[in-house]
């Protein structure tokens, strides 16, 4: 047992309003610079639709994620020559304009202009270029768009449904959305790593946070190709990749990061999660419909002596212990089984998991009804407006009795608390429901205090990061830090001559 | 005392210039070195430019090292004529791709919008050099035969009387103004090489072919430090569950609170 630590996340998706707060919280602490205008390294988008970057989730267009070859998982893009070879020009590479190209105003314009029959105008110009454009995409460019026939209708998860399951999810007066936040997954098997050529990309081992150093980047743009999320991105102007990097300078204060921070909908949860690294070959090794129960089997119990001791020796300290122990990731994901990965099929092994919603499930009823009166244990969620299949391609790898399960349960929880709160349900219907998810009504109300009611401290559960002892150990003589600026740059990122 | 001047001092000058400033610049400021991909910003005219040059200048100047370093057997290889045509031939196919794929960069930087954006001046500097160096090198194969041969008895001996220390110019004396310019440029571009994006070479991704795929780094060894520190005691799991239930209680004695 090698008993590591990672730093996971649980996004509980009927929470989410889809405002975007999250987003803009990231853009301003993080990639609000030349060059990195067009990046997200947090977005939200609108499900069924095509995202960021369009279609992202198409691996015969972008070759992203790993693959079973051979009894063993290789990357998607080919071997590592092939790789050394695409670097003059690496074929699957997203373009800009696969995300968009970013743009400004001229604002100036509106005070500049000489006086005149017209109302002046701020032209978008773009801001690689800074000549006009019209602009074609932006971020989020299909917001809500449930239904639309131009980006709901091209999302490559729609493979899943039968052709009349698809007429019926574009229906008008029927239609269905949810969002859906991304951020960088922080992968065990991360496929960002393993593309990199120089090898400048890394999990960083206390936190499991992956990392691209800046120093060693050299751009040779494999990580963009191999991330089947698209959540590492080029720096068209300094020339290095970048990518989320789970804010770790507050995380390291014993802050959430910006966006889970902002979080209106308070829909993130962050905490620790132990796992053991010597499962990562076996927990690969299966068919996609069981990928995601292959990963919860590498979670570890905080709780188990032998994992503890497996922890320490390993240099996890009891803080770090108990915080994963308090962790309310290990809650929604390995006690409750209610959070599932993001396409596991890509085989990455992602570790930021998502309660799905129930919201767009249950919406379907009569009359723009649904019925919660429990009559029919379950209807809603059998009947959904959203097909199950689509969300299982999400969040199961295609196995649908994982999404069902995680829906029941929730459904169950609504009905216990309904029972408590409005009363016309009887408690025989409330205790078959809880009994059919193996639920008892302790932890029917562990999980709705935790969903409904959580504090800042109870989301977010960060384990000490003890930096001050890895500032002794890279200085022993600690008075070498006087008078210096600190790590990192000493010089600002300028593109190279 | 100008070849002396322009094949001896300068080249030396050039080389020294070299060392000092690619070594300074990764040590100071190894964020600098990148390939600087435009790729993301124009694809479809790169693949044809820069695969075509790559290749075409990686297997040209792979020629240049062949002859420099084993000359007597590539003179032993063209002494049967085939051998010789098949040497040449493949030389300037080579000769042949990189200019093309010169000329193909050269046209899609200016007239791309996107990628005038991200065109330095040195860019400009560099992209020029190589043109000229190019141009000279296939004019020279076409026109003064058979270069493969030639080069291994005129300017290998120069070069690598410059690498012994012992400058010696007599042998690339009598070599045509052409040939001579050709030299003059390399070095030329030695000089401006540590400044340009030209450094990319130097880090060449070849170490990937050997490495693990999963790359983890430790910031600090936590056991040795665990092991070292006198304020913190070596817990025990009981310990640790204690800690928990205490800490649980208290937490949830403290008011909610939003910081």
């Amino acid at each position: 047992m090698d008993v590591r630590l990672q730093i996971s996340m649980v996004f509980h998706l009927d929470k989410c309003i889809g405002c975007h707060t999250c987003s803009i919280a990231c853009k301003n602490v993080w990639t609000d610079r030349k060059g990195a205008e067009y990046m997200w390294w947090n977005n939200v988008e609108t499900k069924p639709g095509t995202g960021y970057p369009t279609a992202w989730e198409d691996q015969n267009k972008y070759m992203g994620g790993w693959e079973q070859k051979n009894g063993r998982p290789d990357l998607k893009i080919g071997g590592r020559v092939l790789r050394v070879l695409n670097v003059f020009h690496n074929p699957y590479m997203p373009r800009i304009d696969d995300y968009y190209e970013p743009w400004t105003y001229k604002y100036e314009d509106l005070f500049n202009a000489p006086e005149g029959a017209d109302q002046p105008t701020a032209r978008p110009v773009s801001m690689i270029t800074g000549k006009h454009i019209d602009i074609k995409a932006g971020p989020n460019w299909d917001d809500d768009l449930g239904g639309s026939p131009v980006y709901a209708a091209n999302d490559p998860n729609l493979e899943s449904l039968t052709a009349q399951q698809r007429e019926e999810l574009f229906d008008i007066e029927r239609l269905v959305f949810f969002y859906l936040p991304r951020i960088c997954n922080h992968c065990l098997n991360a496929a960002c790593v393993a593309a990199c050529p120089s090898g400048a990309i890394y999990k960083r081992g206390e936190d499991g946070i992956v990392l691209i150093n800046q120093e060693k980047c050299r751009g040779w743009r494999m990580c963009v190709t191999a991330c089947p999320y698209k959540k590492t991105f080029y720096n068209w102007s300094t020339g290095k990749s970048e990518k989320c990097i789970l804010c770790f300078p507050r995380l390291e204060t014993g802050q959430a990061p910006a966006c889970f921070h902002s979080c209106v909908g308070r829909i993130r949860y962050l905490g620790a999660l132990l796992y053991d690294a010597d499962q990562m070959l076996d927990a690969l090794n299966v068919s996609n419909d069981k990928l995601v129960e292959a990963q919860r089997e590498m979670i570890l119990d905080p709780f188990d002596e032998k994992v503890q001791e497996g922890a320490l020796r390993n240099g996890i300290d009891e803080k770090a212990i108990e915080a994963a122990q308090r962790s309310p990731v290990y809650r929604y994901v390995k006690e409750w089984n209610l959070a599932l990965p993001l396409h596991t099929e890509f085989r990455t092994l992602p570790m930021l998991f998502y309660v799905p919603p129930l919201l767009p499930v249950m919406a379907k009823s009569e009359e723009g009804l649904y019925d919660s009166s429990g009559k029919e244990l379950f209807a809603p969620i059998d009947k959904a407006r959203l097909p199950m299949e689509y969300m299982a391609k999400l969040f199961a790898a295609g196995n649908v009795e994982m999404v069902r399960y995680a829906l029941r349960k929730q459904y169950a929880i609504r009905l216990f608390k309904r029972m408590e709160t409005v009363g016309d349900i009887d408690q025989a219907t409330v205790r078959r429901a809880l009994e059919q998810v193996g639920a008892s009504e302790q932890e029917a109300e562990a999980i709705y205090r935790l969903t409904s009611l959580p504090t800042m401290d109870e989301r977010y559960v960060i384990p000490p990061s003890h930096r001050e002892e890895a500032m002794q150990m890279l200085n022993d003589d600690m008075w070498s830090e006087k008078g210096e600026a600190g790590f990192g740059f000493r010089d600002a990122p300028v593109r190279g001559a | 005392m100008l070849d002396q001047l322009l094949f001896v001092i300068f080249p030396y000058a050039a080389a020294l210039l070299a060392i000092v400033v690619t070594t300074q610049r990764f040590i100071r400021d190894g964020f600098s070195y990148s390939s600087l991909s435009s790729q993301f910003l124009e694809s479809n005219e790169l693949f044809y430019g820069s695969v075509a040059w790559h290749i075409g200048i990686l297997g040209a100047i792979a020629g240049h090292i062949i002859g420099l370093l084993f000359p007597s057997t590539v003179l032993w290889f063209n002494g049967v004529p085939v051998r010789l045509y098949i040497l040449e031939g493949t030389g300037l196919m080579f000769g042949l791709l990189a200019l093309v794929g010169l000329v193909s960069l050269i046209v899609r930087r200016a007239t791309v919008a996107r990628i005038r954006a991200v065109t330095s001046v040195m860019d400009i500097v560099v992209l020029l050099l190589l043109l000229i160096q190019v141009g000279l090198g296939v004019y020279t194969a076409v026109f003064y035969r058979w270069g493969s041969s030639w080069y291994a008895i005129s300017a290998v001996p120069y070069l690598r009387s410059l690498i012994t220390f012992q400058p010696d110019v007599q042998m690339i004396a009598p070599l045509p103004v052409v040939v001579k310019l050709h030299i003059l440029n390399a070095w030329a571009i030695l000089t401006v090489f540590g400044f340009s994006r030209l450094v990319h070479m130097l880090v060449a991704p070849v170490h990937y072919l050997w490495r693990p795929y999963q790359l983890v780094v430790w910031n600090w060894n936590r056991k040795r430090i665990r092991k070292t520190a006198p304020h913190r005691p070596s817990p025990i799991a009981s310990e640790i569950v204690a800690q928990t239930a205490e800490h649980g209680q208290r937490t949830t004695e403290k008011p909610a609170f939003t910081r």
